[in-house]
């Protein structure tokens, strides 16, 4: 399973093109003069519709559970709806209003702000460690595998176990970072009850639990880096860190910018860590787009559902923006 | 390299000590007496005791048997849908698989809680909410296009001739997928049965919004609750932590080459 990470980016988004390496074979056989109408029907290529047949369970689920969960919401954020509206189904329908409302609120720039810099610094951070690591994992050292595995631990917890572990340790009375602090002679800091350290607060516990993904990713990507090239760069005198300046780091190129990009994609959905830590709080100091969709359609006593609905499509917009940049990508390395 | 210098096994162990620091944290709060949890943290548990183990099991037993069988299911769902799909894509060559594959990456993009919306006003519709059912399909949307992406990476790997043989031999599609390309996909399976596990035991949003007045809550809104109710007892909470976080352990332990695996190709294809 441990196969070329740009080969299976490849072979992912077109598992067709590789698999047809063996010309017509495998494929039932169909006169070539069939093939013009085959384009849009298929009666005479009995293989077309068994594997139809094997997808069907498929394409009825994405239908069912992703489409239709995905259109209600659509049509949450173009209503008026309310709980009472739920239940008799009669919601009014209003356009954008929702949008207009979610967009003009004081709450939309405040969220906005705190989803670019709880986004650009989780990453940065979780990037930066993470290569760090995969670097200083690359040489094999006694254990070091065995290292390597303990790291992915905080990325298998539930996200309930390590959001409350922090919320702990960062207790202003009893935690164990204040009273690390105290002992060297510093304030005791309110970490998630005050305005100005909530946003921080969760942002350390989203790098965290963000850098065992990122030493994965980069690890894999550094052990496609033929060795020779580190051999004859030492051979030339080069220092280590002229080497992972001119080898290491360009060659990387692609997969940082994966990583990146999923970072960002990841980072733009998370909702437990910040929800679980401060709810958004102290006021809205730490909630994060994401977050506040939440908080509108199930963390207040009143469930308003039709601007959560808009709030959470502006985001799979901002998702798919950047999803589609990721595809642009993995199109033209297959290219290459 | 010749030599592997022990400074960096030494180093190494310093810096997964200070990341895992969290999970020693926990485990040293849930065995800490009630009375020691006020004013100074200690760093190791003076007097040792399994309190908070015991009212954290009385409590929370029921709701660890929920995720079980949450988790279960959503694998038995996970890999009924996704491998044969894999077997369409990549061995069938479905026709439009690119576009397939589109919506797939398109689909993991969707950010949880627009999901947990959409699922939320289908299943008041449906009676749906607060159900074991309603959450078993929700946390499989998780890892059914993974699943399907996993699949397929694997299968297309799977050299031809071992299936042109078997058509040679007179084998039927239905037979080709049983008796070849399943069982020579036993890692994918694998992997995708892990991480749909996990990721069903592990889910907070689906369950935080389809199952909020549900008689069988999942161990993760058991211990959300847990952290509402009594915030004084932290050594409790910590030891449900500790026993929810036990099969993430267990997985690592047992199947950390899936694991590694899973993260990688997720990574590709997320």
């Amino acid at each position: 399973m441990t196969r070329n990470l740009l080969h299976s980016a490849a072979t992912s988004v077109e598992p067709a093109r590789r698999a047809s390496g063996g010309g017509a074979a495998g494929r039932a056989p169909a006169a070539p003069a069939r093939r013009q109408q085959r384009r849009r029907f298929f009666p005479g290529d009995p293989q077309q519709w068994s594997a139809v047949g094997f997808a069907v369970p498929l394409l009825a689920y994405l239908v069912a559970f992703y489409a239709y969960p995905l259109w209600r919401n659509i049509e949450l954020s173009l209503h008026g709806y309310t709980v009472r509206a739920f239940v008799q189904g009669d919601p009014e329908f209003v356009g954008f209003t929702n949008y207009v409302e979610v967009f003009t609120s004081d709450t939309f720039p405040v969220a906005l702000f705190n989803t670019v810099v709880f986004t650009l610094v989780s990453i940065a951070f979780q990037y930066a460690i993470g290569l760090v690591l995969a670097v200083f994992f690359r040489a094999n050292f006694r254990l070091s595998s065995v290292l390597r595995a303990l790291f992915l631990v905080p990325w298998l917890l539930p996200l309930i176990v390590s959001s409350s572990t922090w919320a702990w340790m960062l207790n202003s009375e009893n935690g164990i970072v204040n009273s690390v602090i105290e002992a060297f002679g510093g304030q005791q800091i309110n970490w998630l009850t005050s305005p100005e350290t909530a946003l921080i607060s969760v942002i350390i516990a989203n790098i965290w639990l963000g850098i065992p993904f990122n030493l994965v990713i980069l690890y894999s990507g550094l052990q496609q880096i033929p060795g020779e090239l580190y051999e004859a760069a030492s051979l030339d005198g080069a220092s280590a860190w002229q080497r992972f300046r001119h080898i290491t780091f360009p060659l990387l190129r692609p997969v940082t910018a994966i990583t990146l990009l999923l970072g960002f994609i990841y980072t733009l959905k998370v909702v437990d860590v910040v929800w679980i830590m401060t709810t958004g709080g102290p006021g809205d100091a730490s909630l994060i787009l994401a977050v506040w969709s939440y908080r509108e359609a199930f963390g207040t006593g009143q469930p308003e559902f039709s601007p959560a609905a808009a709030i959470g499509n502006l985001l799979i917009v901002l998702a798919l923006v950047f999803g589609f940049i990721h595809l642009r990508m993995q199109r033209s390395w297959e290219r290459k | 390299m010749t030599a592997r210098p022990w400074w960096k096994t030494a180093l190494g162990v310093v810096l997964t000590a200070f990341m895992l620091f969290p999970v020693y944290w926990m485990v040293n709060v849930s065995l800490t007496r009630t009375q020691d949890l006020r004013g100074t943290p200690r760093w190791f548990p003076a007097a040792p005791t399994f309190d908070g183990y015991a009212s954290a099991l009385a409590q929370q037993l029921p709701a660890l048997g929920t995720s079980l069988v949450i988790g279960f299911g959503c694998v038995a769902l996970t890999v009924v849908i996704a491998a044969p799909a894999g077997y369409a894509l990549a061995i069938l060559r479905l026709r439009g698989g690119r576009t397939l594959n589109f919506l797939l990456l398109a689909a993991q993009m969707i950010p949880a809680v627009v999901m947990a919306m959409g699922f939320y006003a289908v299943y008041v519709n449906l009676g749906l909410l607060n159900t074991v059912w309603g959450l078993i399909v929700a946390d499989s949307t998780i890892a059914v296009p993974f699943g399907v992406l996993l699949y397929s990476t694997f299968m297309a790997g799977i050299p031809r001739e071992l299936v042109q043989a078997a058509r040679i031999d007179g084998a039927g599609v239905w037979r080709i997928f049983r008796s070849i390309v399943l069982p020579v996909s036993r890692n994918s399976t694998v992997t995708v049965s892990l991480f749909a596990f996990l990721w069903a035991w592990s889910d907070f949003i689906f369950a935080s919004t389809l199952n909020r007045a549900g008689e069988f809550v999942p161990i993760t809104l058991g211990i959300y609750r847990y952290i509402g109710n009594n915030t004084t007892q932290w050594n409790a909470i910590m030891a449900t932590a500790v026993v929810a976080s036990l099969p993430a352990a267990i997985l690592l332990v047992v199947a950390q080459r899936y694991v590694a695996a899973g993260v990688t190709a997720g990574a590709v294809k997320d």
